[in-house]
């Protein structure tokens, strides 16, 4: 879930019509001190962090003069929660509030619509009040049923003459909930002002991660909840991801504080959500600790196995790397050995590795893995679907105790020596295909055809040649990747996909 | 019997002209399921696998004589209005197997199936099997391969499965199978927060389904549908036994479930939760996936084969 501050909640809202209170969102003291001055001195100052219990942890502050603003701001400035130093602060006129209301929207699973939470006390205490607070349905196409909401107003001690505007207000956050595609919408307190009039005095979105790409206004980096500020290693593979939709590829560092008192600090690399959990399990139950999670899942393509695997191996410090999904993959899981095997040939990795390729063709896929990777300095192992998870990770740590002094921090890309001189090479989707014609010959041509399905033919002298149209061509990625670590398997290394990935092997582009 | 597929249903597939839909196809029908039209907009005229492809879901129920099932397989965003099509159509049960639909497309097209009296199985779900029968999605792969890894239903001790992991739909398959049991039917209900057909819905089914003897189900944190099915066992509309396996319980709490949204929904979602929910309705929950074949053997009174 793409989660949103509460200023740009507020943004969304008034752009709806709700009132909120007047005000923006600070990067500096200095900053602070002006808006505070065009309030006219007293105002409240909010750390803009995804934390609960904000108040209570000396995330608010109230200013009388623009000078206190000043002095809140930078404390608030210097605050950190949990890994997210505070890097705005927002600052709004004061409220003089009367009631309190806590409206929350939710997506309920059992109803399958969005559920609008309402309570009339308020927020405060809101977990004890569970069983009184009102749950109501809302249609998707109408919104709230407004009788419905009427109703539960008018068992409030709120008075009358509010109501209207509360209605109006709820039926708008829906709204504005429904317009940007929220996968929850909490606005706890809305507020009854003393004159009578209401406003949203505090805004906790979250936008769905699969709408975020029709909603490029919002200006979401990572579509996706973590529990840091991305690092420079998730924003490359988020792009990754991105850029390539056959099959899931989810990649996201992990906590590892005291991994050192661990047996060591490994790559991890799963396939499908729920094998991933229990395989993740499995090698933390021998003692290790997990720098990440990956998941590669959903039939993917080689070209995708085989980022995956490189992002994983760029993280710093990994003395192992270990791979498990859920065992029994309905995908043919020679791809995923091909993405594999290219990664792990092309670093000429020297950690030891434990994929388990469970699944459609698992004896092809660890016989591709194992037979590819064989003269690499790392052990490189494959298991099947009657190799159970904790099998696995027991295998992986007896490689693991019979290894010394490696880490991914010495691993580098090797590309052929022939590669970027006089051999061919023609454009795919995200890099190139090399071919070294020179060391070609008739006999290996016609393997090569059919280690690329066809993608590659005899020119009719002898030599491979491109058997399709430019476009089928650019998107044969995996094809040109199955050939590759073929033609290595048969001690004739003459084709090389280059696939750089921008921000580990290139400059990023600006974004 | 086996519930939601079998090779007496008439099954169409959306999106047939593409990558996944073309493939599906020739899988479906090696196992065999009974595919008798698709269709892709614009490509009405050409032929996949020898099927006849329309433009519109309507044209293909028209040329079939009516169909009852539609599997679509279209990029996520286009996913709404294709099911919308076939619902509309008249189609009573569609299947979204597509990765990232956006929840309120998902919410727009429950909507829709709830007027026109339709189900629908999804999103991002891997698909349904019913051994010997007929599948429809991708669960399994190859004919072969999922013809080898699960058994047929076995006189007096067949399970249906239902999980919401995809990959763990089959290795539960796989292992059950291995332990001497027989399967009705598989059954992946998706891994979304909105889905169609839920644990509840399917645990129904199976109920009614004469040739199960017992239910298996893989379930994770998060959500009501373990908690719902609990409430099906405890007022007696699920009355076979019901073995499950919930995954995430090492999983971080605290960052789903930290809103006061989600708070208030009580115990619901938790992993101790639904443990406790399932285990006081007379479900058997086992700690350890492996043990789940064991589990359900001692369901049923048979005993595990060895393999």
């Amino acid at each position: 879930m793409a989660r949103l501050h509460e200023y740009e909640g507020k943004g969304m809202l008034k752009a709806q019509g709700v009132h909120v209170p007047a005000g923006r969102a600070v990067a500096s003291a200095d900053e602070a001190e002006q808006v505070a001055s065009e309030l006219g001195g007293h105002v409240v100052l909010k750390v803009q962090a995804w934390i609960t219990g904000r108040k209570d942890k000396g995330g608010v502050r109230f200013a009388k003069t623009p000078e206190e603003a000043r002095k809140c701001a930078e404390d608030l400035l210097g605050m950190q929660f949990g890994n997210f130093p505070v890097e705005e602060v927002l600052v709004e006129q004061c409220l003089e509030i009367a009631h309190e209301l806590f409206v929350s929207l939710t997506i309920d699973d059992a109803a399958r619509t969005p559920m609008l939470l309402l309570d009339c006390a308020g927020g405060t205490g809101i977990e004890e009040r569970a069983d009184t607070v009102a749950r109501l349905a809302v249609s998707v196409s109408d919104g709230i049923d407004r009788d419905d909401v009427a109703a539960v107003l008018s068992r409030s001690d709120i008075p009358q003459e509010s109501h209207q505007a509360l209605l109006d207000a709820i039926d708008a956050i829906v709204e504005t909930a429904n317009v940007n595609e929220a996968r929850s919408f909490e606005v706890n307190p809305l507020v009854v002002l003393r004159d009578g009039s209401v406003c949203a005095a505090d805004c906790r979105v979250t936008i769905d991660d699969y709408a975020v790409f029709r909603h490029p206004e919002l200006g979401i980096e990572i579509a996706r909840e973590l529990d840091h500020p991305a690092t420079d290693l998730e924003r490359i593979a988020y792009q990754l991801e991105q850029d390539d939709h056959r099959g899931t590829f989810y990649f996201a560092k992990l906590p590892t504080d005291g991994w050192e008192s661990s047996k060591g600090l490994i790559g991890f690399h799963g396939a499908g959500g729920g094998g991933s959990m229990m395989s993740m399990d499995a090698v933390t139950n021998e003692g290790y600790t997990l720098a990440n999670f990956c998941d590669t899942s959903g039939n993917p393509s080689a070209a995708k196995v085989y980022r995956a695997a490189r992002v994983i191996l760029a993280q710093q410090g990994l003395t192992g790397y270990f791979g498990s999904g859920s065992g029994v993959a309905s995908q043919e899981q020679f791809h995923s050995a091909y993405g594999l095997a290219k990664a792990f040939n092309e670093l000429e990795i020297s950690l030891p590795v434990v994929v388990r390729l469970g699944g459609n063709a698992e004896d092809r896929a660890v016989e591709i893995l194992e037979d590819a990777c064989e003269g690499l300095p790392g052990s490189v192992e494959g298991y099947r679907k009657d190799d159970t998870p904790a099998f696995c990770a027991a295998r992986f740590t007896t490689l693991m105790d019979g290894t010394s002094g490696v880490s991914s921090d010495q691993l580098t890309r090797n590309v052929p020596d022939w590669v970027g001189g006089d051999a061919e090479a023609f454009p795919i989707e995200g890099g190139h295909v090399w071919i070294d014609l020179a060391h070609c010959d008739a006999a290996l041509t016609a393997q090569m055809a059919e280690w690329s399905s066809g993608v590659l033919k005899d020119d009719g002298t002898g030599l491979p040649a491109i058997a399709c149209d430019e476009q089928t061509a650019a998107k044969s990625d995996s094809e040109f990747i199955a050939c590759e670590i073929e033609c290595l398997r048969a001690g004739r290394p003459v084709l090389f996909v280059d696939l750089p990935i921008a921000g580990i092997d290139c400059p990023q582009e600006a974004s | 019997m086996a519930i939601i597929i079998d090779e007496t249903k008439k099954v169409i597939v959306q999106g047939i002209t593409g990558r996944e839909g073309r493939a599906r196809t020739r899988l479906m029908r090696e196992f065999g399921t009974r595919v008798v039209g698709g269709c892709t907009p614009g490509k009405g005229g050409q032929e996949v696998e020898g099927i006849a492809v329309h433009d519109t879901v309507a044209e293909v129920v028209a040329a079939a004589g009516g169909v009852d099932v539609s599997v679509v397989f279209v990029p996520a965003r286009l996913v709404k209005g294709a099911a919308i099509e076939a619902i509309e159509a008249g189609v009573k049960l569609v299947m979204l197997v597509p990765d990232r639909v956006p929840l309120w497309d998902a919410m727009r097209i429950a909507q829709c199936a709830a007027a026109n009296d339709a189900e629908f199985i999804g999103p991002n779900t891997l698909g349904v099997i019913s051994p010997g029968r007929a599948v429809i999605g991708m669960i399994g792969g190859r004919a072969d391969s999922a013809k080898q890894w699960f058994n047929e239903p076995i006189r007096g001790k067949t399970v249906g499965v239902m999980s919401r992991s995809g990959g763990m739909s089959s290795s539960c398959g796989y292992y059950l199978s291995r332990a001497g049991l027989g399967i009705s039917t598989i059954c992946h209900v998706g891994g979304d927060p909105v889905l169609g057909l839920t644990f509840p819905e399917v645990a129904l089914k199976f109920e009614d389904d004469p040739e199960t003897d017992a239910i298996v189900l893989f379930g994770e944190i998060g959500g009501s549908m373990e908690e719902r099915l609990a409430d099906l066992c405890q007022t007696g509309r699920v009355t076979k036994p019901v073995v499950a396996y919930i995954g995430g319980k090492a999983a971080k709490e605290g960052t789903r479930f930290s809103h006061a949204g989600a708070i208030i929904e009580g115990d619901r979602g938790t992993h101790v939760g639904k443990v406790k929910a399932l285990t006081a309705a007379g479900a058997t929950v086992v700690d350890g996936f492996g043990d789940l074949p064991e589990a359900a053997c001692a369901a049923l009174g048979v005993a595990v084969e060895a393999s």
